[in-house]
């Protein structure tokens, strides 16, 4: 029986409280650290093709951040964000997508664009802020986007995405289009409001939304003994009355399966999917942090033997897909490219001062035209408007 | 022409904008069936479905997040936030995200579909919770544009051009006016254009200038001011952000006089932003300092609430002090 406030009504006759703990949810696993498949698992209907693309993606992203860290603290850039030991969780989910789905990321899933086909030269015009990066110069490292590509522009504030994701959800269902929005988001930012407004709110309005977490034991320094005492995120959403999944995040099998099979159920029944990916953040929090004044060494070590690249590589020489030889070539080649991009974006000049007041509207109002006058004006008279 | 007041004006350019364009929605707490706590959004689920008018759970966030979403998917969100005194849970929402979605992205995405509505203002015994005004948070917002009109012929004109405009806009309506306000007003599709300010009385010898409510006492205070003989000039400023320096200016340089008058309280109140811009450029032709007659700087009080409104009878005082500084 429902009455009208939703609950379903059993009745008891004594005090029972339900135990915060009274829910374990599993984690899905489909390969060992050495590779191969566990019994009774089998991997996901996915071609030489495409896992091979969704291995370059992975390793692109942990080159592209070991080169670029390094240039940050070489002071080429001024703030970089590193999403080591995560490529597998942000690639093979994006992997699962069409590419009319959105994206709506938070900043640490560098590896969802590349995939996407976000080139190395925007992520570079992006990093060095140069006339060439889609954003002009704006915003902070590491905040990319890109329209063509169905992946919204990231911003500074956590969580402010997830209802975000639910309302742009909401206009795919209501033009009729065969796509969702995934919307990634870590452990500490599900402790905003706004996750809890939104997913709520996806439930309710039924939108086609992903809800992807990324749980990877902190959020900068707090770990997340002291972000949540429940059983996760995942939990939570058995409390907003939709469908969960946890799932190992550092095997791409098992997160590829996971959306895949999470797009084709709301496809078809149009209500939210919360995942709940769990790895570690084997890097710092960003280049402005330092670890080591919060967790120890050897709980690192212990997360790095279970790198999910170097898993998911032993998968695919099971397979017989992937050579060292084409491996080691392969990772050559991309670091040549990433150091050509960034040599390439270093050169390119800043936005020109005139787009300072550009895109605060649709037309510059009044006001902002006499500002720019009087910028230019100052500007000019110490040496030219650059 | 047909006699409205300014929620059925409000009312009918809702139905008129949905009717014109399908990616115009209309939601928030209790706005579907209901149709509202005010009647605002009265009829339009029965007209246009539950898809496109409807009840969102109880969380402004939420509301304003979504409708951020909707309108970078391109539709026109028009969000409802039941009182202005709610919208502050809203507030990153509006003004770390839904004022800089373009800028920030180099225009590669944009919420200028957004409009969000929100009763504002006081005298209507709500204390501090259902009486605030809080347009001056918003208009040291870049990237949005406020909004706020006085009847129902510029409510439902500037309501139709917030919601084809390329920009958000925060458009707050008098409550205390939703009922009072009465007027006779074109049935048809119009718009009234945004960041103008209207010249509502002519005048010689001082400028008044407010915006919303306010232009009742404004005009109140101008009425007790001619029978000694003051000529005011009253205007509505209507845009908040922007706002239309132009016709302000023009009109101090005329009158070498100004009182501006706002509810909300008075340090750091969007008077203040005036008062410095027209002593900026207007400073040879002022005569006297530009008056400011505002709500004290205090939260809302409710057994006082007449002493804390800037009525007319506050307003002539300044206004008299003012011509005889």
């Amino acid at each position: 029986m429902t009455n009208p406030n939703n609950a379903t009504i059993s009745l008891m006759h004594r005090v029972r409280f339900v135990d915060g703990h009274g829910l374990t949810i599993p984690t899905f696993r489909l390969l060992k650290d050495d590779g191969q498949l566990y019994a009774g698992a089998s991997a996901p209907d996915i071609g030489k093709e495409q896992a091979l693309a969704m291995y370059h993606s992975m390793v692109a992203t942990r080159l592209l951040d070991e080169r670029m860290l390094a240039a940050q603290r070489q002071g080429r850039i001024s703030f970089y964000l590193q999403s080591l030991g995560e490529e597998a969780q942000a690639v093979a989910s994006a992997a699962a997508l069409a590419p009319q789905d959105m994206i709506m990321a938070q900043y640490r899933e560098q590896g969802a664009l590349l995939h996407r086909g976000f080139t190395l030269e925007q992520f570079m015009n992006q990093l060095f802020s140069n006339e060439r990066d889609l954003g002009k110069g704006r915003q902070m490292p590491v905040h990319y986007g890109s329209r063509e590509l169905n992946v919204m522009t990231i911003s500074s504030p956590l969580a402010t995405q997830i209802p975000q994701a639910t309302g742009f959800a909401y206009g795919q269902r209501l033009a009729g289009e065969e796509a969702v929005t995934l919307c990634y988001f870590g452990e500490g930012a599900a402790s905003e409001g706004d996750f809890h407004a939104g997913v709520n709110m996806a439930a309710v309005l039924k939108t086609p939304v992903i809800f992807f977490c990324r749980n990877n034991g902190y959020a900068i320094s707090t770990p997340a003994s002291e972000q949540f005492v429940g059983d996760g995120i995942a939990s939570r959403a058995v409390g907003y009355g939709i469908r969960t999944l946890r799932v190992d995040g550092a095997d791409a099998l098992a997160v590829y399966e996971a959306t895949l099979q999470a797009r084709q159920l709301m496809l078809k029944e149009s209500q939210p999917v919360l995942i709940e990916a769990m790895s570690y953040r084997l890097g710092a929090h960003s280049s402005s942090d330092d670890p080591s004044g919060y967790r120890s060494k050897a709980e690192e070590e212990r997360w790095r033997k279970r790198d999910p690249i170097g898993r998911y590589r032993r998968w695919l020489q099971h397979q017989g897909w992937l050579s060292e030889d084409e491996d080691r070539r392969q990772q050559d080649a991309l670091r040549r490219h990433i150091l050509e991009a960034m040599k390439q974006a270093e050169q390119v000049p800043k936005p020109p001062l005139d787009s300072l007041i550009e895109d605060v509207y649709g037309e510059p109002p009044a006001h902002l035209q006499r500002q720019l006058k009087q910028l230019k004006a100052s500007a000019n008279k110490r040496g030219g408007a650059q | 022409m047909k006699q409205m007041n300014l929620l059925q004006a409000v009312n009918q350019a809702l139905h008129l904008a949905m009717e014109r364009d399908d990616g115009v929605l209309c939601f928030g707490e209790d706005v579907g069936h209901f149709g509202g706590v005010f009647r605002a959004t009265s009829g339009l689920q029965d007209k246009f479905g539950e898809a496109r008018c409807f009840n969102t759970p109880l969380t402004e966030q939420g509301i304003a997040g979504f409708a951020n979403g909707l309108a970078a998917k391109g539709l026109k969100p028009v969000a409802e936030i039941q009182f202005a005194d709610y919208i502050f849970p809203a507030f990153d929402q509006l003004v770390n995200e839904t004022a800089k979605f373009r800028y920030r992205s180099g225009n590669e995405f944009n919420v200028g579909g957004l409009v969000v509505r929100a009763p504002y203002g006081g005298g209507i015994a709500g204390g501090h919770y259902h009486s605030q005004s809080p347009e001056a948070y918003f208009v040291h917002t870049p990237g949005l544009r406020v909004v706020i009109p006085r009847g129902p012929v510029q409510a439902k004109g500037l309501l139709l051009a917030a919601i084809d405009c390329p920009d958000p806009v925060i458009f707050f309506e008098p409550k205390r006016l939703y009922r009072a306000a009465v007027a006779e007003v074109d049935e048809g599709y119009y718009q009234l254009p945004l960041d103008r300010a209207e010249i509502v009385r002519k005048g010689r010898d001082i400028t008044l200038l407010g915006w919303g409510a306010q232009l009742e006492y404004l005009l109140k205070a101008a009425d007790m001011a001619e029978k000694e003989g003051i000529s005011c000039e009253v205007i509505d400023l209507q845009s908040l952000l922007p706002w239309d320096e132009e016709t302000v200016v023009n009109s101090v340089l005329k009158t070498g006089r100004l009182l501006i008058s706002h509810e909300a309280p008075l340090t750091g109140g969007v008077g203040a932003e005036i008062a410095a811009t027209v002593q900026e450029r207007c400073f040879l032709y002022l005569e006297s300092p530009v008056a400011r007659v505002c709500g004290p700087d205090t939260p809302f009080p409710l057994a006082l609430e007449k002493h804390y409104m800037p009525d007319e009878h506050k307003i002539f005082d300044a206004l008299e002090a003012t011509i005889h500084f």
